[in-house]
């Protein structure tokens, strides 16, 4: 009974900070409605709606927590950009004045244009193809950027929160507090998770980065509702990676069998064993992007739906009307999303063990056609 | 799908590589190893506490079941003891009552047959009367024939009263 109460208190403050959230991470419109009477400002339109929506799924250069444009005005703080151009090129990404300015670096200028970093000239010129796409040369860019900086920090949160229960064990053998809850989740994602899909026998090697995985995406996705503002597991390059572990790690951890399988299926004739092996190569190929795209798309989704849901009123500009309608639907979505973000975690990481069982499968059929050939 | 490769972040995703390489190192040494290996020996220690509690059940299941054995052993032991007395009791109650029947009946036989013998001698001894009687009358008769007739034959009936009334 009493957990029950505290997943509501929970669920409860998850929601209403998402809905808090998606309003100040949408403070353009926010601004707007509050100046309702300077017409000359009003750019509430689904275009710019769009725009706004759009920036927030990309990375960004700074970790904007409030941002008016038409006023210049931002409030957050700047993180390191690094360049590979000639160098290594660090600088803080105050230098671009949220794109305002060029960056002068050590003789290089570099402009900010549209979430990107352009080498341009001193005075910022930009030369675009007939598709209105920069053609200015784009520097080897491996900045700190807003995702990786919420990944940082989604690892040292992991880091205290796990190896907090870690050295919780070495006191007592029942964990109190928040350990009671990670508990549960630790042991949910060993015993519904890697041992049913990898098997008793070997599941123990990979629990390291199934846990590891699953926490992540969890965490970040849930980061995602939180009024940071944050989007990195709906980002592309995230869950590439992300996919990109699993296959490695299931390339790695593949047994005799599992590459018999691919480049000579047993039981089947000379020709098709032939043409089997680009489609079963194709298919490890095909298991990761599958989780990559999975994961990217629901989480994406989940970000567009509720943000547009929000927009509702600053569009339409009826709060009266629309104003309930948009809370409540946003409302209803955002339990949904709560969902997701834990599904989508159990998914990835099910859906990786699902595969690392399938890569360290002893398979014994090949007997049983051995022991049919003498019968 | 263009726009997606266009814009694939690279630098995210070295970083994102880099730092998950990391935390799975440093969470695999630092959290999950030591967060298993706890869980595993409590599990461990619940099984093994819950199986030796599941033996000592079994134990004291046998325990009981032995107690149970033996007093209905000794409850058997105990009627077949009784049963025993008590057909020795019978027993000897029906040996020792053929035997008197035995003795009373022997006793009977022996009356018998000294009835018998007595009748014997008795119905010998009136045979020995009757001939000496017979011989008395036929003696007196003989010596009143030649009187009188008569008293010749009342004599007889009297003598033949006599002997009726003996």
């Amino acid at each position: 009974m009493q957990k029950g109460n505290i997943i509501k208190v929970l669920l409860f403050f998850a929601v209403a900070f998402n809905v808090l959230g998606v309003f100040a991470s949408n403070p353009q419109q926010h601004h707007e409605e509050g100046h309702a009477d300077q017409e000359s400002l009003r750019v509430d339109t689904k275009k710019e709606v769009k725009e706004y929506i759009n920036h927030h799924l990309q990375d960004s250069y700074d970790f904007t927590l409030y941002s008016d444009s038409k006023e210049g005005e931002h409030i957050g703080f700047p993180l390191p950009v690094i360049l590979i151009d000639d160098g290594l090129k660090v600088f803080l990404s105050s230098k671009f004045h949220h794109g305002e300015e060029v960056a002068e670096v050590d003789g290089n200028y570099y402009k900010l244009y549209h979430g990107r970093i352009y080498k341009t000239n001193a005075a910022g010129d930009m030369t675009y193809d007939e598709e209105h796409h920069p053609t200015n040369e784009k520097p080897l860019d491996f900045s700190i950027t807003k995702n990786v900086f919420t990944i940082l920090l989604t690892s040292i949160l992991l880091l205290l929160l796990f190896g907090g229960l870690a050295r919780h064990y070495r006191d007592k053998h029942i964990p109190t507090g928040l350990g009671r809850v990670l508990e549960p989740l630790v042991i949910y994602v060993r015993d519904e998770i890697a041992i049913p899909n990898i098997g008793k026998a070997k599941y123990r090697k990979f629990m390291g980065f199934l846990l590891t995985v699953f926490f992540f995406v969890w965490i970040l996705n849930l980061l995602g509702m939180t009024p940071l503002g944050v989007n990195v597991t709906g980002n592309i390059a995230i869950t590439a990676c992300l996919a990109l572990f699993t296959y490695i790690v299931t390339q790695f951890s593949g047994t005799k069998d599992y590459w018999k399988h691919i480049f000579w299926m047993p039981g089947v004739p000379v020709i098709m064993k032939i043409i089997l092996i680009p489609i079963e190569l194709l298919g490890t190929l095909t298991k990761p992007f599958a989780l990559m795209v999975r994961l990217f798309a629901n989480i994406t989704a989940g970000h567009v739906v509720i943000m547009s849901l929000i927009a509702l009123i600053f569009v339409t500009d009826n709060i009266v009307l629309d104003g309930p309608i948009s809370v409540l639907l946003t409302l209803f979505i955002s339990v949904i999303e709560l969902l997701v973000a834990f599904l989508q975690a159990y998914i990835f990481t099910m859906l990786s063990a699902l595969f690392i069982g399938l890569a360290v499968e002893e398979h014994d059929h090949e007997h049983h056609a051995e022991t049919n050939d003498i019968v | 799908m263009e726009k997606l490769v266009n814009d694939f972040a690279y630098g995210l995703f070295f970083w994102q590589a880099l730092i998950l390489i990391v935390l799975i190192l440093l969470l695999r040494k630092y959290a999950w190893r030591p967060v298993l290996k706890s869980l595993d020996k409590r599990e461990q220690g619940i099984k093994d506490a819950l199986d030796s509690a599941e033996k000592a059940r079994l134990e004291m299941k046998n325990l009981q079941a032995n107690n149970e054995k033996m007093k209905k052993e000794a409850r058997e032991e105990r009627d077949e003891l009784l049963k025993e007395a008590r057909q020795i009791k019978e027993k000897m109650i029906a040996d020792a009552s053929g035997e008197a029947e035995e003795k009373a009946n022997a006793m009977i036989v022996k009356a018998q047959e000294s009835i018998r013998t007595e009748k014997q001698a008795a119905l010998s001894e009136i045979k020995a009367q009757v001939a000496s009687l017979s011989i008395e009358i036929a003696e007196k008769v003989v010596k009143k024939e030649l009187d009188n007739k008569e008293d010749q034959m009342k004599l007889v009936d009297n003598m033949l009263d006599d002997v009726k009334l003996n």
